[in-house]
């Protein structure tokens, strides 16, 4: 029973990496540059939601929605103001602002709120049968795996059903194609960002529900780890974010339980160079199937 | 017959080179209009031109009278233009369906419908694999997809850049024969290739490019019988 809740608390970590990992994978997928401050958008998620739970004292049904609508925006300004200017440049210049952005946020959240880490109170209760939480199973467990499931499969149908959903496809294949159709391709990266970053919002308050020390750095390294996810499913690929956050959570958590909690990120790093040496595209990525 | 494009010497650089060098040409409703000229003549950089994902530095487009210089690509398919771009550029990810419903975006969705029963009509095979991957299609089923992509929009004025490019000659009548029947059925053809005779066996008149300027214009069949094309296009002796 023990290997059971261990499991549990894997799959938990691993809904909240995969919710994070969808953002980094949408973005990559249509912009094709890496926003490595999607990790920090994450712990601005959690401080909006904090404040409007600690200082304003509103519920978790406004708070929750109020950090959303905070991140959306927040993502649409940094895509405007620091990456826009870029999209004609080398992917390194865009890389490196990513990094800047990233330390932007984390310094001006510390500016803001210091560094002393704040006490969030899980924004998920409800009382479980003893039968189920003798089994590690946690009200915020329950939730953090719905809420990743819902988001899939809402993303997926997104992606291929809805005319901006079937636009973003376009604009990541070919943007100059997209753009003799009609699409607003600027437009399109900015839609994707807003929904990149409210996802990030979700993320973060799921994340400091369950563990609940929140600080200027606390985004940063389940960006990582969400990015690393992000790699091992297959890049661009949004069953591959959901797969590969899942694994990769429960390969840290078994690994801590089981090897060692020191190794568990070495661990976790060890199985991506390995599953990327033998599938360089990730576990879903795709071979892009050309005939000329 | 009225001037529905009218391009009046525009100049396009990429970077410091400057690609077209005052280039003028018209386009008359219910045309068939082609520009043929060697390789890096300028041909394509003036449809991307006209089309607004190049902006000239100087000189005027009209499209219906109104100027559409500046106006960004995404807009243009709006006023009526579509461009069927050089390599073909299907989405090989999508299916043939999502190419020809994207080709379509520019429109209101009730009109999809009826222009996808239209398209399918005109390509028959494009129906036969609407599920399949683009990119699992031949060259020739390619061709045919981005031309039905590009006639999702309606279009008043249809550019077509190097729809022969890779395909074998019998493939290249079809094509050809499918611009002939789209320019009976109404629409007014922008056409850029390099294979010059079949061009101006279809085309009503022709532009001759060379290094960025307009060398010859005249009527198709006129060209096809001048010396310096035949000679220089033709490979006629």
């Amino acid at each position: 029973m023990v290997f059971f809740s261990y499991l549990i608390s894997g799959i938990s970590l691993g809904s909240v990496y995969a919710i994070i990992a969808l953002g980094y994978t949408m973005v990559y997928g249509i912009a094709k540059m890496l926003n490595f401050a999607h990790g920090d958008v994450i712990m601005v998620g959690g401080y909006v939601c904090y404040c409007a739970l600690s200082y304003l004292h509103l519920p978790a049904i406004v708070s929750v929605p109020l950090a959303m609508i905070a991140c959306t925006v927040l993502g649409v300004v940094i895509e405007g103001l620091a990456y826009r200017p870029l999209r004609q440049a080398g992917s390194l210049a865009v890389l490196i602002t990513a990094i800047g952005v990233s330390y932007f946020l984390q310094n001006g959240a510390q500016l803001i709120w210091s560094a002393t880490p704040k006490n969030f109170a899980s924004v998920v209760h409800f009382d479980l049968p003893s039968s189920l939480t003798s089994l590690g199973l946690s009200s915020e467990a329950i939730v953090t795996v719905g809420a990743c499931i819902v988001i899939m499969i809402a993303l997926t149908t997104f992606v291929n059903k809805t005319k901006l959903g079937k636009a973003m496809r376009c604009c990541s294949e070919d943007k100059g194609a997209a753009q003799i159709m009609g699409i607003n391709v600027n437009r399109t990266i900015s839609m994707t960002f807003a929904i990149g970053s409210a996802l990030a919002a979700v993320a973060g308050v799921l994340l400091c529900s369950a563990y609940p020390t929140l600080q200027p750095t606390t985004g940063s390294m389940p960006g990582i780890k969400a990015f690393t996810a992000a790699v091992f499913g297959g890049i661009g690929s949004i069953p591959g974010a959901f797969l590969g956050g899942l694994l990769l959570g429960v390969i840290e958590a078994m690994a801590k339980a089981y090897i060692s909690t020191n190794l568990a990120n070495t661990i976790v790093f060890a199985v991506l160079i390995i599953v990327l040496l033998v599938r360089p595209t990730g576990l879903l990525g795709k071979y892009a199937p050309e005939k000329v | 017959m009225s001037s529905l494009l009218k391009v009046d010497n525009i100049h396009v650089y990429y970077g410091s080179i400057h690609a077209i060098k005052g280039v003028s040409f018209e386009v008359n409703e219910g045309e068939v209009v082609t520009l043929i000229g060697a390789n890096g003549a300028g041909k394509s950089t003036t449809l991307n031109t006209v089309a607004g994902l190049l902006k000239p530095k100087s000189g005027t487009i009209e499209f219906e009278g109104k100027s559409i210089v500046g106006v960004p690509a995404y807009k243009t398919v709006f006023h009526g233009m579509a461009l069927c771009p050089e390599g073909r550029r299907i989405f090989l990810q999508m299916t043939v369906q999502e190419n020809l419903e994207m080709g379509g975006y520019s429109r209101p969705n009730s009109e999809i419908e009826a222009s996808l029963a239209n398209v399918y009509e005109r390509f028959p095979r494009l129906k036969e694999r609407y599920k399949q991957v683009a990119g699992t299609l031949s060259g020739g089923e390619q061709q045919m997809l981005a031309m039905g992509r590009a006639l999702m929009s309606k279009p008043k004025l249809l550019m077509l850049d190097e729809p022969s490019m890779g395909l074998a000659p019998i493939l290249v009548e079809q094509i050809f024969d499918i611009v002939k029947e789209l320019n009976e059925a109404g629409t007014t053809i922008l056409l850029v290739e390099q294979n010059a005779r079949m061009a101006l066996s279809v085309a009503h008149r022709a532009y001759v490019l060379e290094t960025g300027t307009i060398s010859m214009t005249g009527d198709a069949h006129e060209l096809a019988e001048d010396d310096r094309v035949r000679k220089a296009y033709l490979g006629e002796s």
